[in-house]
């Protein structure tokens, strides 16, 4: 049980012949807040993605709360999941993305309950009570009514996290949850993201928002071309970078 | 008298209030005339059909409501309807199965859209209506063994009905199958994640999440599938499966009266096709929720609309002078 919830091992990716990871060592431990931090393009999401099996590795070992991804051990052999184990392992990891993915054909509250009743097989009436739950905690009780498209973008990625929520994870992954906001919504998506590390979540986040991973984060990562170019503290990792990239990085957004 | 604005910008010169001024709309005279010359042209048309004797209205009036006309017309209802499930359940099954990683399901549904889809219908329905010449009897069992579980003659299997249902469905099957691929590649790829990272399985993902997205854009085309298997189902003749053309010709085979027994053909098909777009427009509408053009205007609203716009503001402007 003390495996650290997410570890990562020389994690190798390509697409075609462009490789995105070149060896990815990273571990988060239970209650983190992990913020991996870098230009575009150096493989920070594609990584993201790796950890709830969005994508496969092609190299190194990935493990989730003791467990690796996509395999199950057995003896000195790794057996690829089938799409039903998959699907059971992912359960227990939330996400979050950019463009926020909201079910467009469901109404707020539909989107939170969907998970919950079709999956988990949870009873309706109790689905919806903390579906309504959740969405009184990222501050859109009023919403749940509503479709997708009849909210702004800062109430839809709410919603989402509430969506992700509700399959109570013990894992939350975010990727540039604040990237397709207006200005003026990102601070609500990023307290509702507070307040979720404040009460214990462990938590991997992709951001430009170098405050958010200063005051939030419990390690800060910065990658850049496929490799993990310097990590720790964020407080000293992005008032003191040791490394140049880093500082070449921050000074362009800071 | 200069007037300042909020701005703080002085304007000169005499400004009338802003209600005084006149709104006058575009006046559309090309479209009144062009109507004017439409219904002209048209009444012209109905009244030399009125008065054109060889038309035999009685015939037609006599035939309208006959009986034998009826049962054609049930006949090509439950096949319209039954062929298009079939090819709907089917067409899915296919679609899915194209867009399958799986190699050996992806060839048997391409095979299978190639051979339904590249020959002619016509020639399918007289071969489902013959395929008694092929295989006198029709058995399951296990090869080589003598086991056998079901056996039966062809022709009594396969009836003139049961042809036609199977040369229509399976032939609508293919065609489906790739509207409902179009409809769910249509779909955007982050919904499928979205629900992946949810712990969906692929067959629920597809289920709850895509196929209903993917309906707003299968429906039109579906529809317009529908209206042409309503008239497909005359091909059916062919094979005598006494549905409404079926039945039609067998009545001027003996009367000769051939125009006026296609009228009454025209006018039952034009009413079954007029009715079929009601279900239409209502699934448009379910499916388009959450969408901002869910709300859709009826068809009759909008050939309303022009004429009432332009009427109710001549009558606003009336009153208020």
């Amino acid at each position: 049980m003390n495996a650290p919830m997410v570890h990562a091992e020389g994690v190798r990716k390509h697409f075609g012949k462009l490789q995105v990871l070149k060896g990815i060592d990273l571990t988060v431990e239970r209650g983190q807040v992990c913020c991996l931090l870098g230009p575009s393009g150096s493989g920070k999401s594609t990584f993201l993605r790796c950890i709830n099996h969005l994508e496969k590795i092609d190299g190194g070992r990935l493990s989730v709360d003791g467990e690796p991804v996509g395999h199950r051990p057995q003896g000195t052999r790794l057996h690829e999941l089938r799409e039903r184990e998959v699907a059971a392992r992912r359960r227990d990891i939330g996400m979050v993305f950019q463009r926020f993915n909201l079910f467009p054909h469901m109404t707020a509250l539909e989107n939170v309950m969907e998970a919950p009743v079709k999956v988990a097989g949870a009873a309706r009436d109790q689905a919806r009570d903390e579906a309504r739950a959740l969405l009184d905690q990222v501050g859109l009780a009023d919403r749940e009514g509503h479709y997708p498209a009849e909210l702004s973008g800062g109430q839809q990625q709410r919603v989402a996290i509430a969506r992700a929520l509700a399959m109570k994870p013990k894992l939350m992954l975010f990727d540039e949850p604040t990237s397709a906001l207006d200005p003026e919504l990102v601070g609500d998506v990023l307290d509702v993201m507070r307040r979720l590390a404040d009460d214990g979540m462990t938590m991997v986040v992709v951001t430009h928002e170098i405050g958010f991973a200063r005051e939030v984060g419990d390690l800060a990562v910065f990658m850049d071309e496929g490799v993990v170019v310097e990590s720790g503290d964020p407080r000293r990792v992005l008032a003191a970078p040791e490394q140049e990239r880093t500082r070449a990085f921050l000074s362009k957004v800071l | 008298m200069a007037t300042t604005t909020p701005m703080g910008t002085p304007r000169t010169g005499e400004t009338p209030a802003s209600d005084a001024f006149e709104i006058v709309p575009v006046r559309h005279w090309g479209r009144w005339i062009s109507a004017v010359a439409a219904v002209a042209a048209l009444a012209g048309l109905v009244g030399s059909l009125a008065k054109n004797g060889n038309l035999h209205w009685d015939v037609v009036g006599h035939y309208l409501f006959a009986g034998l006309i009826f049962d054609g017309l049930a006949t090509t209802l439950w096949l319209t309807v039954a062929a298009m499930t079939l090819g709907l359940v089917l067409g899915t099954l296919v679609a899915v199965m194209r867009l399958s990683d799986d190699p050996v399901l992806y060839g048997l549904s391409s095979l299978f859209v190639w051979l339904f889809r590249g020959t002619p219908l016509l020639v399918q329905i007289i071969f489902w209506g013959y395929a008694g010449a092929l295989y006198q009897h029709v058995m399951v069992g296990i090869p080589f063994t003598g086991v056998t579980f079901f056996q039966a003659d062809t022709n009594t299997l396969l009836t003139p009905a049961v042809a036609a249902l199977l040369a229509l469905g399976l032939n609508e099957a293919a065609y489906a199958s790739e509207i409902v691929r179009a409809g769910i590649r249509s779909v955007d790829t982050g919904q499928t994640e979205a629900a992946h990272s949810l712990g969906m399985r692929p067959a629920l993902t597809m289920r709850r999440i895509v196929l209903p997205q993917a309906m707003r854009v299968i429906i039109p085309p579906l529809g317009n599938e529908t209206i042409n298997m309503l008239k497909m189902t005359a091909l059916v003749s062919v094979i005598a499966a006494h549905d409404l053309m079926s039945n039609i010709q067998d009545v001027y085979g003996q009367n000769y009266q051939v125009i006026p027994m296609l009228v009454v053909a025209s006018l039952w098909y034009l009413a079954l096709v007029s009715v079929l777009s009601v279900p239409q427009a209502w699934l448009e509408r379910r499916y388009g929720r959450g969408t901002a053009r869910g709300a859709a205007v009826s068809p009759l609203r909008r050939l309303c609309a022009g004429s009432l716009t332009a009427l109710r503001s001549r009558t606003q402007k009336e009153a208020g002078r």
